[in-house]
């Protein structure tokens, strides 16, 4: 069993190991955050936010804590099919959580930005870092939120100073490698932009072997007055033996603007929370998201807008297609607060079921505290159009083309809205695979 | 070409019976009218020919080309050079309509043995038969009928048409919800696909469609069977006297 007590064997051989080399400050917030945990513990279905998510099956395993590196390194070649095509920019790559110099190229960033691992910032760029971390992905009311930042040890820290770009996209590649057994890693990643910047980053989840592995990742963003971030989520993660728990907090000031895609294709159990606080004026934030879920899978996304401040525009689309015996969960919450006047928030949470033993939980929730906004929000879950369906065949295309077909179509508006073309024409790629898969699948039963 | 023999049809899952006994020969290049007052089964015959699966068959046969069409998916009919415009086309969202018609096409050029088309090659016959209905060359990469307007959706239909080039084609009520201007072309469009290898049956409430597509023959759907046959100017005297003038031969 994964309980406190192993974790708390792990917290002092971390402690110990880095003794000399972290600042106090982390110090103390790795132990205050590790207290907050031995009193959460990990979160159970009666907690009305774990309603439909039981991580009961991800508990059963011994999991070991991923501190060092593992001893046989991995080689550009092992993990090239993890680059996306047709990305030109930096790439920084961690194995098990853990920055890989060897695997990474930042080649030349622009001047004011930064991209590097956060063991390494914490040390060089203290100033910049410690302002910021923690502060966007509270861990008082979850367990594996303040577990992570009891190991706060390393993952990605990217900086943009005011004013600065980054036209390529920054490519974070996070691999988990499980030669000894199953492990839990979890990256710490804090993305600061400054005054005016702008940049893209794409976050991206992979797998290399077949045990029981845990990612517990958490993601900060802080996007300061006027900045503009896009920001893609890729989970890749091992379909039959991966665990996916993810915190993505964000915060946004005057006039920024966030721009998210969080694509789900793998995991044998997937929490994802993304919270967005539109903290002033005019900021804007843009959330999709695809899931693609098969047989034996349970995605779960939870996500977050607070609208605190006038102004504030909130648009959401999440769409779902799942198939086999499967399982999916929307909860969104939009929070327009009395002081948030002229608040436009839009929700939008479809899905789309491919067998009768798929399900789905959806609740999107609105709670509005002033009368001068324009809210809207839907949830829908159906099958294909039967009408829809006879259309196609009666053009010629076989069931099975005419299928995929539709549920090509269905998904094709949320995969529009990528805006980088790598990402985009992978995500096709990737929902025609997937489609395919399906079929090899009925054929070899 | 097509030889419907004693077709009875039940609909949805009261299996109310719509067709009763329907009996129909359409020879090859011929152009034959059916025409009948709502609820006759107009619809229900052309999406039987379609293969809808709401349309059960109970009793009759239908023979194209020799093949007995009953048990054959709608899409093999369609390769096999069947085609049905559709009375409501469909919307289908997030499929590009050049992207679809390609992919009908190669799906029927691979039945009859012929090399699938690319990209290129497509866009140019593409681009020919669009001028037979006159379409707005921006619709192509709009979903599939997603926000066309009336007339856009029916001239959508006959571009298929135009396209896939079936050997019987089924117009249902290809004229209803279209003002005259767009019935003028599209009737001009299926004038120009008529050929003497390709049969055309036309569905209609009404004769006006027929003053611009001249029917060979016009058949009078009343109530589930072919109560009247004749050539061209039944549709005149029907005009005329309207379908009451034939509601005692339903039962005779």
């Amino acid at each position: 069993m994964f309980e406190i007590d192993p974790c708390r064997e792990a917290f002092r051989t971390l402690e110990k190991r880095e003794a000399s080399k972290v600042p106090p400050e982390l110090v103390s917030l790795r132990r205050t955050a590790f207290s907050r945990f031995t009193e959460l513990g990990f979160p159970t279905p009666r907690e009305e936010e774990w309603k439909y998510t039981n991580v009961s099956p991800l508990l059963k395993h011994q999991f070991k804590f991923s501190i060092e590196q593992p001893a046989n390194g991995l080689t550009a070649e092992e993990i090239h099919s993890f680059r996306l095509s047709g990305l030109a920019g930096a790439q920084l790559v961690f194995v098990n959580g853990l920055f890989s110099p060897k695997l990474s190229h930042t080649g030349e960033l622009p001047s004011g930005v930064k991209a590097a691992s956060l063991s390494e910032a914490l040390i060089h760029d203290p100033g910049l870092v410690r302002p910021e971390l923690a502060r966007t992905a509270p861990y008082g009311r979850n367990g594996f939120t303040a577990l992570n930042t009891a190991f706060i040890h390393d993952g990605a820290f990217i900086h943009l100073s005011r004013g600065s770009g980054c036209e390529k996209p920054i490519h974070l590649v996070f691999i988990t490698q499980t030669p000894s057994g199953p492990l839990i890693s979890q990256p710490r990643n804090l993305i600061v932009l400054e005054a005016g910047s702008r940049a893209a980053v794409i976050e991206s989840y992979y797998f290399l072997d077949g045990k029981a592995y845990l990612t517990n990742a958490v993601t900060e963003i802080v996007l300061k007055e006027d900045a503009s971030l896009d920001y893609y989520k890729v989970q890749r993660e091992d379909a039959r033996n991966g665990f996916h728990v993810a915190t993505t907090g964000v915060r946004q000031d005057r006039n920024s603007r966030f721009f998210s895609f969080s694509i789900s294709l793998g995991a044998k159990l997937e929490r994802e929370d993304l919270n967005v606080l539109l903290g002033a004026e005019g900021s804007e934030c843009t959330l999709n998201g695809l899931y693609l879920v098969s047989d034996g899978q349970h995605i779960d996304h939870h996500t977050v807008i607070d609208h605190l401040k006038p102004q504030g525009t909130s648009h959401q689309l999440y769409k779902g297609i799942l198939k086999g015996k499967s399982h999916a969960v929307f909860n969104g919450k939009v929070f327009v607060r009395e002081d948030a006047r002229k608040s436009d928030a839009e929700q939008v949470n479809k899905n789309l079921l491919l067998s009768d033993e798929a399900g789905v939980d959806t609740k999107p929730q609105l709670e509005i505290s002033n009368d001068d906004v324009k809210c809207t929000h839907g949830a829908a879950v159906g099958q294909l159009d039967e009408d829809a369906l006879f259309y196609l065949k009666s053009r010629g295309l076989d069931d099975e083309n005419s299928r995929d077909l539709l549920t090509h179509g269905f998904a094709a508006d949320v995969i529009n809205r990528a805006r980088i073309d790598a990402v985009r024409m992978e995500l096709d790629r990737e929902l025609w695979a997937w489609l395919q898969n399906d079929h090899l699948a009925g054929e070899t039963k | 070409m097509l030889e419907i023999r004693n077709l009875h049809v039940t609909v949805g899952e009261a299996g109310i019976e719509i067709l009763k006994g329907i009996n129909l020969k359409v020879g090859r290049g011929e152009v034959h009218a059916i025409m009948g007052p709502n609820g006759s089964g107009k619809s229900t015959l052309a999406r039987t020919l379609a293969g809808h699966p709401d349309s059960n068959v109970t009793q009759g046969e239908i023979l194209y080309e020799g093949k007995n069409l009953i048990g054959m998916e709608p899409d093999q009919r369609a390769r096999e050079g069947v085609f049905m415009a559709f009375q409501y086309p469909v919307e289908i969202p997030g499929i590009s309509t050049a992207y679809f018609l390609r992919a009908a096409l190669n799906a029927v050029r691979t039945q009859r043995g012929l090399e699938e088309l690319d990209a290129v090659e497509f866009l140019g016959l593409l681009k020919e038969k669009m001028k037979i209905v006159e379409m707005d060359p921006g619709l192509l990469n709009r979903p599939v009928n997603e926000g066309f307007s009336g007339g856009e959706k029916k001239r959508n239909e006959i571009l298929q048409m135009a396209v896939l080039e079936p050997k019987l084609a089924i117009l249902d009520e290809t004229d209803s919800g279209l003002d005259i201007d767009a019935l003028k072309v599209v009737a001009a469009g299926v004038n120009r696909l008529k050929s003497p290898d390709r049969s055309i049956v036309l569905v209609t409430h009404y004769q006006r469609l027929l003053n611009y597509i001249t029917p060979d023959f016009v058949h009078i759907l009343l109530e589930g069977r072919i109560v009247k046959s004749g050539k061209k100017e039944l549709a005149l005297e029907l005009e005329a006297k309207g379908y009451d003038w034939l509601k005692g031969e339903v039962h005779v």
